[in-house]
């Protein structure tokens, strides 16, 4: 170490951007294409779609067929790199709470690998506190942000349809792919039971929108993400090398940040990072420093630059900075449908993701919880993975196979009869619902442990409350209705009770987790203003999932989009007028 | 369909494509790189190449205890009119790479291995490959029906109910086995919803304003 030293880069950027997802993603294609120099960090490894491929390989391709392994949880073919651990770099937890932390490390983040789902906020999810009284109201509303979820729609593409549903509002959608078997069967039980069920929304191109994207040829792999068509929504495809070929990024990646640097007025002068390939310490110097690193690594990165300006770290006179961090609610159940036994084969890949889903429906002036959730589904002729065939004996002795009665588990010709009568007629459903954020859930700097490049970690303080619990056992109610509507047989998720929370997912694992730097009109209780912009700082700004100040039933990534768009709108207004 | 044909496909047009041939030429500079047998043609990063490379250049299974699950594996999924076996499929090979990638599978195998082993040399002085045919269905009876095996036969119950699954799950995603079990996608399509020959026999229709609205092709 005796060489250590600190290697400050000349150039100085407009702007320097943490993080390279949907929000950082954004703000470096529109910084770029404003003809500002923008520096682009990623703590994460290079990443090429066009180069990095995983679509269209078959299960043989992976020596464990696809199974999941540490470096890659959701499977072999999956598109992101990361993990819930990841080597050299700990959190940690109060002894009594939970939370589970996905970390991408790649340019593009999770928008790689996610799915797709791009719902529009609708007005009521910015003024809960109005209506139900629990969480705060956001400092904007969706009349200002309309037009920049009007503009993504056109500019990224997402299919869907307009229902006129007040709080799922009608945008400029591509048209949705049919319903496959499944899904009609589960759209005719579900409204049989009074759920509503219309398109999904997605953020897949069903048709072509421009030269520097194809359309969308059906493989059901977006979580692979489109490396041969781009007709998905991934921030490396459509918003990274984009801006990259105005000639007005430098990307770095492999460059963990430590710290926001400041200067004597406590304005923020750049970023202070290690590159985790050569073990040295880097500056990156800047008119403005962007956050877009992950909910809980930019409340890290805040927490962790403090100053004598900045005591409490930065942007953090409020004392809000990781508070208020909430992830979706999650439940989930499945089963066999028997009429789909012995079906007829057909390519019924679809898109990556379900063609049809349930927004919430249910007014809740009847209920004994807030907010809501809405319902996703699955099911049918998958291509074949790791874990395929597994405890046929739960199957084969219960159900006849073509018109016999067989005794359970087996081996032989018999047996290879049943795996075909059985294929394709999983179904199932999970819910995913809007949590209440509260100051009492946080992470804070732990003050015993650092990372493996001596970067103080997060420790978490999280628990669900009653809420959101009562709103799983909903969602289990409700699937349990839906399940027994359309004839199927449940074979998970339906033993939970108040013993086990209902099943709810632990916080953090449905990785869509908020509201660690929030925004807000009172520069006391919360960290930003309406434009994404610290209220303490007014050359930073934060624009990943961070700044929610609640996050509906909705998945945040359209509304991330958005809001970065919109701020960075705003901070090339500001710097034309000199006012950064 | 193969990733050839895919690629055939892709070639004539049916999906803009700027891209594919970058990737192939990676996926060339790879294999290039490092001896055939543990190379990929999947992205992988830098600390999975890693990782799998040792995987694959550790041996777990002995040479009897592969025989073994071979016997095991062609006895669970046998040729029959419509493929071929478990061994055909590279089932052993697959397991052998599974318990080194999983290593909870590690002790249960090795271990019912060794039971059923035991089991046949103290009722038929032979490990279980060396028994003859009827000796071995004897023992494979035995353990292959969980609800009418019995209670002394619990553990070679559980080891076969294992091997069931990892050979099924290995045969199944075999080339042979994705043929056998009639997926037909990972290929380039255009979807226009489900045929009508399956609606009709599920007695089932899209409504007027799904069909007015979802996305249509030629």
């Amino acid at each position: 170490m005796g060489d250590l030293q600190i290697k400050k880069k000349s150039l100085k950027y407009d702007a320097v951007i943490v993080g390279s997802g949907a929000g950082g993603g954004m703000a470096a294609y529109m910084l770029a294409n404003a003809g500002l120099k923008v520096c682009l960090l990623e703590a994460g490894h290079m990443y090429d779609p066009q180069k990095n491929v995983t679509q269209l390989k078959n299960p043989w391709d992976s020596p464990r067929r696809g199974a999941s392994t540490k470096y890659r949880p959701f499977g072999d073919f999956d598109a992101c790199y990361g993990g819930w651990q990841l080597d050299g770099e700990p959190y940690t937890k109060k002894e009594g709470t939970q939370w589970d932390w996905w970390r991408a490390r790649m340019i593009g983040g999770r928008t790689n690998h996610w799915g797709r789902i791009s719902l529009r906020f609708g007005p009521r999810d910015f003024k809960r506190r109005s209506i139900d009284g629990l969480g705060e109201d956001w400092p904007i509303n969706y009349d200002d942000i309309k037009p920049f979820y009007d503009r993504i729609d056109k500019m990224i593409g997402v299919f869907g349809t307009n229902e006129g549903l007040e709080n799922d509002p009608d945008g400029h959608f591509l048209p949705p792919p049919k319903p496959r078997l499944h899904e009609l069967l589960i759209k005719q039980a579900a409204q049989k039971v009074g759920v509503t069920v219309i398109p999904s929304r997605l953020s897949i191109l069903t048709k072509k929108i421009n030269e520097d994207r194809g359309e969308c040829f059906f493989c059901g792999q977006c979580g692979r993400n489109c490396s041969l068509a781009k007709a998905d929504f991934s921030s490396s495809n459509v918003l990274v090398y984009p801006a990259l070929k105005t000639g007005n990024v430098d990307v770095v990646a492999e460059a963990m940040v430590r710290e926001v640097l400041t200067d004597k007025e406590g304005l923020a002068t750049g970023v202070s990072y290690i590159n985790k390939q050569d073990m040295q310490e880097y500056q990156v110097n800047a008119r403005t420093v962007i956050l877009a690193a992950s909910t809980c690594e930019s409340a890290r990165i805040l927490l962790n630059s403090k100053s004598s300006r900045h005591p409490n770290g930065l942007a953090n006179s409020s004392n809000v900075v990781g508070k208020y961090l909430h992830d979706s609610t999650g439940a989930a159940m499945g089963g066999v449908l028997p009429k789909l036994f012995g079906r007829k084969r057909y390519n019924e890949d679809g898109v990556g993701g379900m063609h049809v889903y349930s927004p919430w429906w249910v007014d809740n002036k009847k209920l004994d919880f807030p907010r809501g959730y809405h319902i996703e589904y699955w099911g049918g002729m998958g291509q074949p993975a790791y874990g395929f065939g597994w405890d046929i004996q739960g199957m084969n002795g219960k159900h006849p196979v073509n018109g016999v009665q067989k005794e359970a588990g087996g081996y032989g010709k018999s047996l290879k009869e049943d795996y075909r009568y059985f294929y394709g007629a999983g179904v199932g459903m999970a819910g995913r619902g809007e949590a209440i954020p509260r100051e009492d859930n946080y992470c804070e700097i732990d003050p015993n442990v650092v990372d493996k490049y001596g970067i103080p970690v997060l420790r978490f303080h999280v628990k669900w409350s009653d809420y959101e619990i009562k709103q799983a056992r909903h969602m289990k109610e409700t699937f349990r209705e839906i399940m027994d509507a359309m004839g199927a047989v449940v074979t998970w998720g339906d033993n939970d009770g108040p013993e086990n929370n209902w099943g709810i997912s632990k916080p953090g694992e449905i990785i869509h987790e908020a509201g660690t730097v929030r925004m807000g009109s009172n520069p006391k209780t919360s960290a930003l203003n309406k434009w994404n912009q610290a209220h303490d700082c007014k050359n930073l700004f934060v624009v990943d999932g961070a700044a929610f100040t609640s996050q509906a039933d909705k998945n945040i990534t359209w509304t991330i989009l958005a809001l970065s768009m919109r701020a960075s709108e705003y901070i090339i207004d500001e710097m034309k007028k000199n006012n950064l | 369909m193969d990733r050839r044909k895919s690629l055939k496909l892709l070639a004539t047009g049916a999906i803009a494509v700027p891209a594919v041939l970058a990737g192939c030429n990676n996926d060339e500079k790879k294999q290039a790189e490092h001896p055939p047998e543990i190379s990929f043609n999947l992205d992988r990063a830098p600390e999975e190449l890693e990782r799998d490379r040792k995987l694959m250049e550790t041996t777990f299974f002995t040479e009897h205890e592969m025989a073994t699950i071979a016997l095991l594996s062609d006895i669970i999924i046998p040729k029959d009119d419509i493929s071929g076996s478990a061994t055909d499929a590279g089932v052993p090979d697959f397991i052998e790479f599974i318990v080194k990638d999983m290593p909870q599978y590690q002790d249960p195998m090795r271990g019912g291995l060794r039971w059923l082993d035991v089991y046949c040399m103290n009722h038929f002085e032979h490990p279980f490959k060396d028994c003859t045919a009827t000796q071995q269905m004897e023992i494979v009876d035995a353990i292959a029906y969980p609800e009418k095996a019995k209670p002394e036969f619990s553990q070679g119950v559980s080891f076969f109910t294992l091997v069931r699954n990892l050979t099924a799950t290995g045969f199944y995603t075999s080339r042979i086995g994705v043929a056998d079990i009639g997926y037909a996608g990972n290929s380039p399509t255009k979807w226009n919803g489900v045929p009508d020959e399956v609606l009709k026999q599920y007695n089932i229709a899209y409504t007027e304003k799904e069909l007015k609205e979802g996305a249509s092709y030629q």
